[in-house]
């Protein structure tokens, strides 16, 4: 699948929950990890986008991740933001908890299982087998192309 | 400026740059073979652009040139100071043709021939003397009347509009500061002989007061701007909740040294609106030619400064309407003659400030808009019916060239009449939240009024809230504010579903833009709501929103491009106190209002066609005398008339009016309200068969489509009022146009007995077949009002086709005399029909001889009743009715 982002032997990669899934960002990507936001909502918005957010004076577009995994709204504390800029536009991707950083070797990444959900293939970037769990990559740029595809047209709320 | 030419013009003026020096480099080293390759590619680069863009001056010089260091290369040419100073002075040569092309998109007139053959001497190899032209400076006695820049043809721009030199040329973007440089020196140095040198010095003056700058640097600095704009905001807002601080004072500073840095920022963009009319003198030239006008076109405040990226966006409108006012506008010498005015048609522009918006306008004197060839063009393409028409304004009339595919131009010529055009204008001027006005009056002359805001990025903006969301709502679009309480005097009255407001006798439409936006929570029953009258070009509407805030400066940003496909939002913003909030776009929600009530028109159509009945009809709603409005069907009303009430005559004890060279007979609806003898009077104007008689009335209201729903029957005791019904929400008195019409002519129809009492038991379903839309109308209200459920047909073939369909009727009432199938055929037609067989039919006719009622009996009629006997019609329509419920019954 797709590793382009993965050059030489070991890849870093900001970590972060959704449930007890843990998944990581390639931190190359990401600008910023912010705590709970006030989210301004949008009317007539697509369901993946939950508002936007003040981000020092920028306007970040907030995309809810579990809405894009078909994961069940979460319930219970707040939720962390990860920042990501593309085409001069910035997301911040809401997420239940931002982990550590990890420096992960590339010998334990392996492309999507065959057998995954189709909208969690859509938008993984593959699969690091960690010790005691696994790891799905994010990739967030075909995320964001399946939001703007999803979206694009559909005028109310979907 | 063509974007192509603009191009060229950066490019080849930076290459030019790096030339000089490459080539005073070359000149200490003349064996550096990547230099003089370097030198030769840039050359023939500008050469090659040159062909492609159709310069033949600028190129043949390049071509010259390049020729010459090609032999420089190839090592047949030496390279000597001569020599260079030679290639120096065409490049010299080409940067004044360059700043003449920049200025005014023409080459200059004139060719170079001295200086290219002596380039090509020196191709051939003759050595150059030394002596000839030093670089900087080149010699101006054998260039002098070669590079003789003649006048340009085209008129010059009047004297405020800039041929003068600028005192002071502020440092600008790029473009803006060469075209400047040129108007410097072309006006400084009127004398063409020394021109060159002049140029030169002048050039260098110049330079040392302004620097070009990359747009990109700007834009990024009025980001940058804007940002520190939200944060001192952001301080300020926190200062106001601090009460007293050590903040106060240093904050204060920032504040206003951060608008002076906005300000000095903002300036940096400005451009001045001439830079927009540069190419207009032209195109009023080639139009006064092409169409043998005799035109003249003044431009003022061509120095009015604003930002370049509305200047961008402004410039094709502008053109456009510019070439509108020379061929539609302005008329030909002789008409102008003849019509008392100068034979020279003048074309005015105009711009100047006005409190944050720059205003221009568009004026010729020539012969206005012709508002009746637009009328028969609306007529013609549908837009609007007679009767609309006939109670518009001329001004309203006016605003259908604002109209998509409107063109009143008889024939499509080079120059316009394709039907493309205002609305272009008008949606483009929109599209920068401007607006457009028009005023125009037949024989003198239109002017078009746009106006624009000053920059794009900072607009003010009103603040609004609704369901807890707050939004904004760019401040040029909004007329006024209404607040509304139950009690208030404006209140939102419903017709339909769709909700109103009266404002100052008009109808407001009003959009809730809690439904708009599809707000989930609960609607409440609101006690006051607030109204935010906005206008998009023409067409108005009122946004109800919960709660209005203040009015703020803010930095308008692109909506992510996830959302670009809701039309509602033109972008967003970060507030004071640092919350991001929607910028709502009215022209989105203009559209959305529309297709709102297009759609719920829709619904209609198709609830007609499904059922075959329930019609809707259209009502003029008028008052007279008591507070309950009074409603006429509108197809009864041939025209609507402004009646000067001193122009009322009295013949044989009835008010009458010169009308159309006929006396027409005046009667006022009631006599509930006095009638002045002078002063102007509405008056509704009836006629039939070249008769006409009018209804005096106090006000007129509106025209609503609504169903017909008569609830309570005859209240009225001499007739004049079928009875009431609830028309755009309301208790309204349907008068009964018959009773005015035997008023007026007793022998309109047969006179008149006193009303019997028709009443039926509802649901009897009646088709009525009668060519002449005035029976149809005249006759629907009065059978629905009898209890009847009415479907009124034009024609013989249409009521078949309603049998085809499967839809049956309790009785048929046809009229005889029909263009195409009459109803004798008709009548034979149906009765043959397995539906219809059953069902009894009547027959309608202007004159019954005994026969004629044998005919009807024979084509299967049942009865004959006289066309305006309306009460034998009734008579006759129960006792067929009971007649066949008897043979149900049995």
């Amino acid at each position: 699948m797709n590793v382009q982002f993965f050059t030489g032997q070991a890849s870093d990669l900001v970590t972060f929950m959704l449930g007890a899934q843990t998944f990581g960002v390639p931190v190359l990507q990401v600008q910023d990890v912010l705590n709970n936001q006030k989210i301004a909502r949008i009317p007539l918005a697509p369901a993946q986008v939950c508002g936007s957010i003040n981000l020092r004076g920028r306007i970040a577009t907030t995309i809810n991740v579990r809405r894009c995994l078909n994961l069940p709204p979460k319930t219970g504390s707040a939720s962390m933001f990860i920042v990501v800029e593309n085409k001069e536009e910035l997301y911040s991707l809401m997420v239940d908890k931002v982990g550590d950083v990890m420096s992960l070797s590339m010998t334990d990444f392996e492309p999507n299982p065959i057998n995954l959900d189709p909208a969690w293939k859509a938008i993984a970037g593959g699969v690091f087998r960690l010790k005691d769990q696994l790891l799905v990559v994010l990739d967030v740029l075909r995320l964001l192309n399946l939001v703007h595809m999803q979206s694009g047209g559909v005028s109310s709320k979907a | 400026m063509d974007e192509l030419l603009q191009d060229f013009l950066t490019e080849t003026n930076e290459n030019l740059a790096v030339l000089d020096n490459q080539l005073v480099t070359l000149e200490q080293n003349p064996n550096d073979p990547t230099l003089l390759s370097s030198i030769f590619r840039i050359v023939h680069t500008i050469k090659g652009t040159c062909g492609f863009l159709g310069l033949p001056r600028l190129e043949s010089v390049a071509h010259a040139s390049e020729n010459v260091l090609g032999k420089f290369r190839d090592g047949l040419v030496p390279v000597n100071a001569g020599a260079v100073s030679l290639i120096l002075e065409s490049l010299d040569a080409i940067k004044r043709i360059l700043a003449i092309l920049e200025q005014t998109e023409r080459e200059p007139d004139g060719d170079d021939v001295d200086l290219i053959m002596r380039l090509n001497a020196l191709a051939e190899g003759e050595t150059v003397a030394p002596a000839t032209p030093a670089p900087a400076a080149p010699d101006p006695e054998p260039e002098a009347p070669t590079v003789e820049f003649e006048p340009e043809p085209e008129p010059e721009p009047e004297p405020e509009s800039g041929s003068e030199p600028k005192p002071e040329p502020p440092a600008r973007v790029e473009e803006d500061a060469q075209a400047e440089e040129a108007v410097s020196s072309e006006a400084a140095k009127p004398d063409p002989m020394t021109i060159g040198g002049a140029a030169d010095t002048k050039e260098s003056a110049v330079a040392h007061q302004s620097i070009r700058v990359n747009v990109d640097l700007l834009e990024n600095l009025m980001t940058t701007i804007s940002e520190l704009v939200l944060t001192r905001n952001q301080l300020l807002q926190i200062l106001r909740t601090q009460g007293e601080s050590a903040f106060t004072a240093p904050l204060q500073r920032l504040n206003q040294i951060t608008s002076e840095l906005q300000d000095g920022v903002m300036k940096t963009r400005m451009q001045p609106i001439g830079n927009a009319w540069a190419k207009l003198p032209r195109v009023v030239r080639d139009l006064s030619v092409e169409l043998g006008k005799k035109m003249d076109l003044q431009m003022r405040g061509a120095e009015t400064e604003l930002d370049r990226q509305v200047l961008e966006l402004v410039k094709d409108p502008l053109t456009h309407m510019v070439r509108n006012s020379a061929d539609h506008g302005i008329e030909m010498p002789a008409d102008r003659v003849r019509a008392g005015k100068n034979e020279t048609g003048v074309i005015t522009l105009n711009a100047f400030h006005e409190g944050g918006h720059i205003i221009i306008e568009i004026k010729d004197d020539g012969k206005g808009l012709p508002v009746e060839k637009i009328k028969s063009k609306a007529v013609a393409s549908g837009m609007a019916s007679a009767l609309q028409l006939a109670s518009m304004s001329e001004q309203q009339i006016q605003q259908f060239i604002f109209r998509p595919g409107f063109s009143t131009a008889s024939e499509v010529t080079s120059v316009s009449g394709r039907g493309v055009g205002m609305d272009v204008v008008k949606t483009n001027i929109e599209k920068i939240g401007g607006t457009i006005e028009l005023f125009s009056q037949e024989g003198k002359g239109s002017c078009f009024t746009i106006k624009i805001p000053l920059t794009l990025a900072i607009v003010s903006a009103l603040i609004v809230e609704c369901a807890g969301e707050r939004f904004a709502i760019p401040q040029i679009s909004v007329l006024e504010l209404v607040r509304t309480t139950a009690t208030s005097e404006q209140r939102i009255e419903e017709i339909n579903t769709t909700p109103v407001l009266r404002l100052r006798n008009r109808l407001l439409p009003l959009a809730f833009l809690r439904r708009i936006l599809d707000l989930d929570e609960p609607e409440k029953k609101q006690e006051s709501a607030y109204i935010v009258v906005t206008h998009m070009g023409t067409s108005v509407f009122g946004l109800v929103v919960d709660k209005v805030y203040d009015t703020e400066e803010i930095v308008v940003k692109p909506v992510t491009s996830l959302l670009r496909h809701i039309d509602l939002y033109s972008g967003n913003t970060i507030l004071g106190d640092g919350s991001v909030i929607m910028i709502l776009d009215p022209s989105g929600i203009a559209a959305r209002v529309g297709e709102i009530q297009g759609a719920a028109k829709e619904d209609k159509a198709q609830q007609k066609k499904a059922g075959g009945r329930d019609d809707a009809a259209t009502f003029m709603l008028f008052r007279a005398g008591d507070g309950s409005p009074k409603a006429v069907p509108l197809s009864l009303i041939s025209r609507l008339e402004d009646v000067d009430m001193t122009k009322v005559e009295h013949s044989s004890g009835q008010r009458v009016i010169q009308y159309r060279g006929r006396l027409m007979p005046l009667l006022p609806i009631n006599d509930n309200f006095p009638i002045p003898d002078e002063g102007n009077m509405p008056v509704l104007v009836f006629s039939d068969q070249g008769r006409c008689m009018g209804l005096i009335v106090q006000e007129i209201l509106d025209i609503v489509e609504d169903r017909l729903h008569v609830d309570l029957h005859g209240t009225s005791p001499d007739g004049s009022i079928l009875g009431s019904a609830i028309i755009a929400g309301k208790a309204t008195d349907v008068i009964d146009a018959g009773y005015y019409l035997t008023q007026a002519f007793s022998d309109w129809f047969s006179v008149r007995d006193n009303a019997a009492n028709f009443q039926q038991p509802a649901t009897r379903r009646v088709l009525l077949v009668d060519d002449s839309a005035f029976f149809r109308n005249l006759l629907a209200p009065l059978l629905s009002v009898a209890g009847y459920d009415v479907t009124a047909v034009e024609s013989g073939a249409q009521a078949l086709d309603l049998c085809t369909s499967g839809i049956l009727f309790d009785v048929i009432v046809s009229d005889l005399e029909m263009p195409g199938m009459n109803g004798f055929e008709f009548a034979a037609k149906a009765q043959a029909s397995e539906k219809w067989a059953n069902t009894p039919m009547i027959a309608l006719t202007s004159h019954s001889t005994p026969k004629d009622i044998e005919r009807s009996h024979e084509a299967g009629f049942a009865d004959h009743v006289a066309k305006f006997d309306r009460d034998r019609l009734l008579a006759t329509l129960a006792q067929v009715m009971s007649r066949k419920n008897m043979r149900k019954s049995a």
